[in-house]
């Protein structure tokens, strides 16, 4: 680097530039969340939507699947499952007979456990994807696959 | 033999060695998903893939924690030429630090997780289930303490001390580090401003302030074994770290796209992430320029080796790899692939466990009483350990990414009804976790190797 470019003009681009972009970053950020309310619909979040997002937390969910891209790669994204697996008719018959066969025993194939989880508290984590698969995305993701 | 300038600086070794311990297990945990991946039921429910997940993200965090602590308690006193304020405060922390991980990664493997979130009462504070912020709400209050204690340990230091730039630098990385460790306590019942806030500690760790703390360290090693001007040194530091915050701040946007943000998201996230390859390209730069005008030859080769390979493993995982998926219209395709688990293993292990490696590599000979450096043969171990950790790293993300290009080929590209299901899809990836399952042999051969480096001794001829 060029000697006429000294260590202070350097010091002050780090500071100047780093505070300059850090405000940007916290004023673009609460926009983003005074716009959320039109994306997120924050007002289906019922009392079983909120059970059932402590279940998906305390179950460690997000250990092999992915919500909304996020999580790990081990197993299905879930963040539209309600969508994949027959939504408002068939989705709540078809996750709770889905949960309770769990382990399913294929050899050789990814193992879910079974969480014990019992019908109210399966109902809730259900409310909870049908809420999660309402959510804005921008259109995420691509097809129904996930 | 005393080789330390400053006598307290030895309290560094303790967070070494559990550091190296913590990496072990981290592999080995690895190694066991790599395999549940390809035979799922190969442990059968002993140890569920979910549990074995965040052992081995959560011991990589706790181990890179336990490195950055080491090197600031070594760095420091040296940088400020002063003993550090209290190496007892140093010690007391240390074992809170130990106890706390060690009991948080046993409670995962002998309880079932729900269970470990009643005992801890999770429900009193909900913090737990978030990747990567898995450990229990008192688990994070430790962490906090420690962090708390660590950093008035060093502000203490560096205040009574000579304050260089790469002291400065190091505490602004370290105090960002836990200034922003603090939104892991805020999880809303809204999933849509959890998942916003969750990015303010991962990415602006990780693509933030961890960066400032890589600089930092990677400064004062260069200083060390090149013996270049330190004014040069430090205004190089500056530049990147300048170039780092500048994109990276605002390249946050990148994990914004489909998250119940609004669109300008995706043009704000791509053009700043899109700049956030030039610092790390910098790096490789710099780090070459300062080892080809170095003033002295250290003894310490491999020491200079992991400085160097830091800074282009770093550019490749960090800014190769982060570029790749990093525009939005590709992001859309891409977004929770086998890409994304491609990028993040080299990114982590090229930024941040080579970063810790470096600062090792020229700390523990003088920690250890032995010198300047490690005797010839046990520098040839380690550099084979290098070689085999890294070339293993460059093959894990090679075929981690052929398997996220197939998966998006099959899985993402094609209309709903023609595209392959997440399961089917798997199947077809088969070969390259297989793959991936090998290079993670080699891997472990080189922590192996490494580690047996400690243990080498020349003979003497008498």
């Amino acid at each position: 680097m060029s000697e006429s470019f000294t260590k202070g003009m350097a010091r002050n681009i780090y500071y100047g530039g780093s505070v300059f972009f850090f405000l940007i970053f916290l004023a673009l950020t609460f926009h983003t969340v005074k716009e959320m309310p039109k994306r997120d619909h924050r007002e289906n979040i019922t009392e079983a939507v909120e059970r059932g997002k402590m279940l998906w937390e305390v179950n460690n969910c997000i250990g092999c699947h992915t919500l909304i891209g996020e999580g790990a790669y081990f197993a299905p994204e879930l963040g539209n499952v309600y969508i994949r697996r027959g939504g408002e008719a068939g989705f709540k018959p078809f996750f709770n007979g889905w949960m309770k066969a769990q382990p399913l025993n294929i050899p050789g194939r990814r193992r879910m456990p079974n969480f014990h989880l019992n019908d109210q508290e399966l109902d809730d984590l259900a409310e909870f994807l049908k809420w999660t698969s309402e959510l804005d995305t921008n259109n995420w993701p691509p097809n129904i696959e996930g | 033999m005393n080789t330390l300038k400053y006598q307290s600086q030895a309290v560094a070794k303790p967070y070494f060695i559990f550091a190296m311990i913590l990496f072990v297990g981290q592999i080995l945990f690895g190694l066991l998903m790599g395999m549940q991946y390809v035979v799922g039921d190969i442990v059968g429910d002993l140890i569920p893939f979910n549990v074995a997940r965040m052992v081995h993200t959560n011991l990589l965090i706790i181990w890179i924690l336990f490195g950055f602590m080491g090197s600031a308690y070594y760095l420091v006193p040296d940088e400020a030429e002063t003993e550090l304020y209290s190496p007892k405060l140093a010690i007391a922390l240390f074992w809170i630090f130990v106890v706390a991980s060690v009991a948080t990664i046993l409670g995962y493997l002998l309880v079932p997780y729900s269970r470990l979130a009643e005992i801890t009462y999770n429900e009193l504070w909900p913090t737990m289930g978030r990747e990567f912020l898995e450990m229990p709400t008192i688990t994070k209050i430790g962490i906090v303490v420690v962090v708390l204690g660590f950093l008035f340990n060093l502000g203490m230091t560096i205040l009574k001390g000579r304050k260089t730039a790469i002291n400065m630098v190091l505490m602004t990385g370290l105090i960002g580090l836990a200034v922003f460790f603090l939104f892991s306590f805020y999880n809303p019942v809204n999933l849509a401003l959890d998942k916003l806030f969750w990015w303010f500690v991962v990415h602006l760790w990780v693509e933030g302030v961890w960066e400032l703390i890589m600089g930092a360290i990677l400064a004062y090693v260069l200083i060390k074994v090149t013996g270049v001007d330190r004014e040069v040194i430090e205004k190089w530091l500056y530049v990147i770290i300048a170039m780092a915050l500048i994109s990276g701040i605002l390249g946050t946007g990148h994990h914004f796209y489909w998250l119940m943000t609004p669109e300008y998201w995706q043009w704000v996230g791509s053009i700043f992430s899109a700049l956030e390859p030039l610092p790390f390209f910098a790096m490789v730069l710099y780090a070459f320029n300062m080892v080809n005008r170095r003033r002295r030859e250290h003894p310490n080769k491999a020491a200079t080796l992991w400085a160097l390979g830091t800074a282009v493993m770093s550019f490749l995982g960090a800014g190769v790899w982060g570029f790749l998926h990093t525009l939005s219209f590709v992001n859309y395709y891409t977004h929770g692939s086998q890409i994304t688990a491609a990028h993040g293993h080299m990114a982590f292990y090229g930024a941040y466990a080579m970063i810790v490696m470096t600062i090792m590599s020229y700390a523990m000979p003088k920690l250890r009483g032995i010198g300047e450096a490690n005797c010839n043969k046990a520098q040839v171990v380690e550099m084979w350990g290098f070689w085999l950790m890294t070339v293993a790293m460059v093959f894990i993300t090679l075929f981690l990414t052929g398997a996220g290009i197939l998966q998006v080929w099959l899985q993402r590209l094609p209309e709903s009804g023609e595209a392959l299901s997440f399961m089917a899809t798997q199947d077809q990836l088969a070969i390259f976790y297989w793959l991936r399952e090998i290079a993670g042999v080699f891997f472990l051969l080189g922590l192996i190797c490494y580690i047996s480096s400690f243990f080498v001794t020349e003979k003497k001829t008498a």
